[in-house]
C-alpha cells in the first residue's frame, strides 16, 4: 500500500455541520475520522454561502449565526482529533478485498477507511463556468476557475473575468505578480466591497491593470494553449486580447459528481438510504445529511445530526467486528477524548 | 388562485396554477412543480439557483432588489428580466406572467 495514505476508521466526505457532527458520534464509539471536502474551509453551505445568517432551529439554541455553529461543532469533536483534507475532490472510491475503501482525491490524496459516509449535503461546489462553445478545450490549457498558486501568473497576460469580490480581490493581487491583468466585467458598476471596487477603478485610472466594462466573454482562441480571449462589448463588437491565462470567476455552485458514478441508488441528485441506519445499497457505505433521502426526508440540519447517531451504531461493526456494542450516555460515561 | 406560465430549459411551455394566499414563493412553486430548481439557499437570495428571465408581466413584477442584483452579478450570464424567484412572491401580479428557467439544471 502507499505510504503516503492517510489510515482512519470512517472517512466523512463532507465537513458539513453533519459531517462535523458525525466525529462526535463517531468519537463516543472510539472510532476515528478523517474528514475530505471539495471547499478550502469546513462548515459546507453554513461557511460558504451564509456564515452570517441566524439559524433558528438548531435545539436549544433560540438563535445561532451559521459561522458560530460550526465553530462550536468544530469545538465539540476537537476531543476525538478528527483530520481533514480541505479543498480536494473525492474522485475515486476503491473497494479492498477486506471489504474495506480506499478514497482518492482530486489531488490524489489516499485515504483507507473501513467504513465511508457521504455528507456531502448537495454536493461539491464547482466554480460556474461561463458559457463559451470550446471553453473545455482550454481548461487547464490558461483557464484556470481558481488561484491555487499566484506565482503561475507571474509575468503572465492574465484576464479575470467576473464582477464579485472575488474577481476584485484577485485583480488587486495579481496586479503586483502578472505581466498585464485585464479585469472584465458586464457592468458599469461593482457590486462587490466599496474599497476594492474604488481601488480597481483606481488602478485602472493609473494604469496599473486594464478595466473593461459592460463587456461580455465570448470566445477563447489559441493554439493547444489559450493565447486570445474575445470580448463583445454592449454595442456587439468584438475586442481581442492577448491572454496567457483567463481566469472566470462567477462563483460556486453544487455538483453531485464523481458520486454519481459510485453504484449507488440516486433520486433527484440524493443518495437513497435505509432509514433503519442510513446505508446505501452498497455495504459499508452510509449517506446522512441533506444528500441522501427516503420518504418524508426533511432537509434539515437537526435531522441530519440525528441520522450522524443512529449511523455510527450501525457502522460500529465494520470497524469492532469482535466487539459488542453497548449504549451510553454521555451524562453516565462523559466525553473520552483520544 | 394565480396562473402564470413557465418555460423550462428546453423551451417547452406549461400553465402553472398556484395558491396566492399561502405565502409561496416563485421558487417553492417550481420545485413543487417538479422543474429541475436547486434552490442551494433555500430562499435566502444568497445563491443564485433559483434565477429566471421574465419574458412577460415583468412590469407588474418590478425590478430585481440590491440582495437579488448581488448574486445575479456574479452569474456568467443574466438578463435585463432576470431575477430570483425565491425573491418573487405568488401574488396577483404574476397573473398571465410568463417566466423562463435560466438556473443550473440540476442533472
Amino acid at each position: 500500500m502507499n505510504t503516503n495514505t492517510i489510515h482512519t476508521d470512517l472517512c466523512i466526505i463532507g465537513a458539513g455541520p453533519v459531517g462535523l457532527f458525525a466525529v462526535f458520534e463517531a468519537g463516543l464509539l472510539k472510532m476515528r475520522c478523517h474528514l475530505i471536502d471539495a471547499l478550502p474551509q469546513v462548515g459546507g453551505q453554513l461557511s460558504e454561502i451564509y456564515p452570517q445568517k441566524p439559524i433558528y432551529d438548531i435545539p436549544g439554541y433560540p438563535e445561532v449565526n451559521a459561522q458560530d455553529l460550526v465553530d462550536n461543532l468544530m469545538e465539540q469533536a476537537k476531543p476525538f482529533q478528527p483530520t481533514f483534507t480541505l479543498g480536494e475532490r473525492v474522485d475515486h472510491l476503491d473497494k479492498q478485498a477486506d471489504g474495506s475503501f480506499i478514497v482518492t482525491t482530486s489531488d490524489k490524496t489516499r485515504v483507507h477507511a473501513q467504513v465511508i459516509i457521504i455528507a456531502g449535503g448537495l454536493g461539491c461546489f464547482e466554480p460556474r463556468k461561463p458559457v463559451l462553445t470550446n471553453l473545455e478545450q482550454y481548461e487547464g490549457k490558461g483557464i484556470n476557475y481558481m488561484v491555487k498558486n499566484p506565482e503561475t501568473f507571474r509575468d503572465k497576460n492574465v484576464v479575470i473575468a467576473g464582477g464579485g469580490d472575488s474577481a476584485l480581490d484577485w485583480t488587486i493581487f495579481l496586479a503586483k505578480v502578472a505581466k498585464r491583468v485585464t479585469l472584465v466585467h458586464r457592468n458599469e458598476t461593482f457590486r462587490g466591497t466599496p474599497d476594492s471596487a474604488a481601488k480597481v477603478f483606481d488602478m485602472a485610472n493609473r494604469g496599473k491593470i486594464d478595466l473593461i466594462l459592460s463587456a461580455n466573454l465570448k470566445e477563447v482562441n489559441g493554439n493547444g494553449k489559450l493565447e486570445k480571449v474575445i470580448l463583445e462589448d454592449k454595442s456587439k463588437q468584438d475586442m481581442t486580447i492577448d491572454a496567457d491565462y483567463l481566469i472566470p470567476l462567477f462563483g460556486l455552485s453544487p455538483k453531485l459528481g464523481p458520486i454519481a458514478d459510485w453504484g449507488l441508488s440516486i433520486d433527484k441528485n440524493a443518495i437513497e438510504v435505509d432509514t433503519r441506519d442510513y446505508s446505501t445499497g452498497v455495504e459499508r457505505i452510509y449517506a446522512i445529511g441533506d444528500i441522501n433521502t427516503y420518504p418524508g426526508k426533511l432537509k434539515l440540519i437537526l435531522c441530519g445530526f440525528h441520522e450522524a447517531a443512529i449511523m455510527m451504531h450501525s457502522a460500529f461493526k465494520y470497524v469492532y467486528p469482535d466487539q459488542k456494542l453497548s449504549f451510553k450516555y454521555t451524562t453516565v460515561n462523559g466525553v473520552n477524548a483520544f | 388562485m394565480v396562473t402564470f406560465t413557465v418555460e423550462d430549459h428546453d423551451g417547452n411551455r406549461q400553465e402553472i396554477e398556484a395558491p396566492d394566499d399561502m405565502g409561496f414563493n416563485l421558487m417553492e412553486i417550481l420545485k413543487a412543480s417538479e422543474y429541475p430548481v436547486l434552490a442551494t439557499c433555500g430562499g435566502m437570495a444568497l445563491c443564485g439557483t433559483c434565477h429566471i428571465e421574465v419574458l412577460e408581466g415583468k412590469d407588474g413584477l418590478g425590478d430585481a432588489t440590491d440582495p437579488e442584483l448581488d448574486q445575479l452579478e456574479n452569474l456568467p450570464e443574466y438578463f435585463p428580466t432576470s431575477r430570483l424567484s425565491c425573491q418573487i412572491r405568488i401574488s396577483d401580479l404574476l397573473e398571465g406572467a410568463v417566466v423562463k428557467l435560466r438556473g443550473e439544471d440540476v442533472v
